[in-house]
């Protein structure tokens, strides 16, 4: 174990910014990817639907 | 009947239509001149300051001159279905469209990349260059502007008829650039500094060859596309 | 004979959406064990650095992620060239998928990158040959993902942008070894601002697993691109017909 508490822990020895602003922009860009690219799934299933409904 | 040779004719013609168009044909260097004397009016007129920078002042602006002229090489020839019919002339349509890169590459030098190295030395006294070390800029940009004429092509071919064409080149073209620019502008910084730039030469000359064999070919490639 | 037959049988884009579908979330499984246990390594058995401190932990993201730029930027060449060279659709559009996320993994290891050097080397930027290199493959991704984007006919975009992620491909060593030539020259003495501490085991282990951890996203988040693009491309076909209908029943 490193860290005697919490508290230590997310200090990470004083550069608590800089490991947790890393950590958290990439964890918010590894969240938000998937998600878009669900969305971007379900725009393509609706307007293929549209296509098939007209033809 | 012998097909007609391609390349001579497609760099005839690219050479007569710029000297009908002169204005056209200079603005690339009315560019250089303004976007060069930008820097000092941006960064402060001490000579030494400016004489730290101007390699790569002055290669950066090459840089960009050189591409903001090249998607001109094709637009016209492709509008006029003329393109077409350099590609379908020549013995096949591998070596046509080769022939047609390659004359498209010198005819761009010739008309933008030579002269820029005519007038460099112009500038290198502006920005306080040493003798020697505008011999290095005029040599530089000697074998530099050929690769980045080839490069061009390259994009110029990719991007055909495509909207946001010449801005897309350069976001395309320019980090290939890189290497040139930093053997090219590295050259003049180590003669200005009196170190040997034997290396930066070497590097630069051995990046002209293989562009030289290589470019042509992706440009060839490129056509095909954009015209099938 | 049989594999290959199996092999070019996943070319087609019906059995892909299948395969692709049964097998994104196992990806997603993985990503999510290797993660947890790279970051418990990172973060708990992992020694604090004698020199860096605690800073020194971006390692853990930062080494992945550029690490996966770089591998997914070859991997999108590959398939773009297969594509074009055999016409195969599928492979077009994987490579396609493979564009956004390996451009926010150079993202991301631009991010880390600076967020380290602040602490340990007093800037937020440093033009080192590793940053730089990295800044300039964003650029090759980004200028792929426009090329092909300008291009309204899908064919002609597909081609011209495996031409151009090929010359890229082919490129990225000349610009690497360029960008550390000029890095030497100019920076003299200075060490690079992201040279990593002396690896303990522990360190290099979550390194590892953290790679593994971004493969396997990389691998469920592509294969959900594609299934996306898949869909997009081939809205007219019977397949995604009866796909939609039986969706759209549910």
């Amino acid at each position: 174990m490193n860290w005697n508490s919490a508290g230590e822990f997310f200090a990470m020895g004083g550069y608590g910014l800089y490991v947790w602003g890393a950590y958290g922009v990439t964890l918010v860009l590894m969240l938000a990817e998937p998600l878009l690219v669900r969305q971007r799934h379900a725009e393509a299933r609706r307007a293929a639907a549209r296509t098939q409904e007209e033809s | 009947m012998t097909p007609p040779p391609v390349f001579s004719t497609v760099l005839g013609r690219d050479l007569r239509l710029a000297a009908r168009r002169r204005v056209d044909a200079l603005l690339p260097l009315a560019f250089f001149a303004v976007a060069v004397s930008l820097f000092p009016l941006g960064v402060g007129p001490e000579p030494n300051t400016l004489r730290q920078i101007s390699p790569g002042v002055l290669w950066v602006c090459a840089l960009l001159a050189a591409m903001l002229s090249v998607t001109q090489l094709y637009a016209t020839d492709q509008a006029d279905g003329s393109l077409e019919q350099m590609l379908l002339a020549g013995g096949s349509a591998f070596s046509a469209g080769i022939a047609v890169a390659l004359a498209k590459a010198v005819s761009h030098w010739l008309v933008t990349g030579l002269p820029l190295v005519l007038i460099a030395p112009l500038f290198g006294v502006m920005f306080d260059l040493s003798g020697r070390s505008i011999a290095a800029l005029c040599a530089s940009l000697a074998l530099g502007t050929p690769i980045l004429s080839l490069l061009g092509n390259v994009g110029a071919a990719l991007t055909l008829g495509v909207r946001n064409g010449s801005v897309l080149l350069i976001l395309l073209i320019v980090p290939l650039c890189i290497p040139a620019l930093i053997f090219g502008s590295g050259a003049i910084s180590a003669v200005e500094s009196g170190s040997s730039a034997r290396g930066h030469f070497s590097l630069l000359g051995a990046l002209f060859i293989a562009t030289g064999l290589l470019a042509p070919l992706a440009t060839a490639a490129a056509l095909r596309i954009a015209i099938e | 004979m049989a594999m290959t037959m199996r092999f070019f049988t996943y070319a087609s884009p019906p059995r892909f959406y299948a395969l692709a579908g049964a097998l994104i979330p196992w990806f997603w499984i993985a990503a999510l064990v290797l993660g947890a246990a790279g970051l418990w390594i990172g973060f708990f058995q992992a020694p604090t650095d004698a020199t860096q401190g605690d800073a020194y932990r971006i390692i853990f993201i930062h080494v992945p992620a550029a690490w996966m730029s770089m591998v997914l930027y070859l991997v999108m060449a590959f398939w773009a060239a297969i594509g074009w060279a055999f016409n195969a659709r599928l492979a077009s559009m994987v490579a396609r998928a493979l564009a956004p996320t390996g451009a926010m993994f150079t993202f991301c290891a631009l991010w880390s990158g600076a967020l380290w050097g602040k602490p340990t080397w007093g800037t937020w930027w440093v033009w080192d040959a590793r940053l730089t290199s990295e800044l300039i493959l964003l650029f090759l991704y980004l200028g792929y993902m426009a090329l092909v984007n300008a291009i309204d006919d899908t064919r002609r975009a597909d081609q011209a942008g495996a031409l151009l992620a090929v010359v890229g491909a082919v490129n990225v060593p000349i610009i690497y070894f360029s960008v550390k030539w000029w890095n030497t020259l100019h920076q003299g003495a200075t060490i690079s601002a992201t040279a990593a501490p002396k690896m303990a085991h522990t360190m290099l282990t979550a390194m590892l697993l953290m790679t593994l951890a971004f493969w396997a996203y990389a691998f469920a988040v592509v294969f959900m691109r594609t299934r996306a693009i898949v869909v997009e491309r081939e809205q007219q076909t019977e397949w995604v017909g009866e796909l939609v209908r039986a969706q759209g029943a549910q």
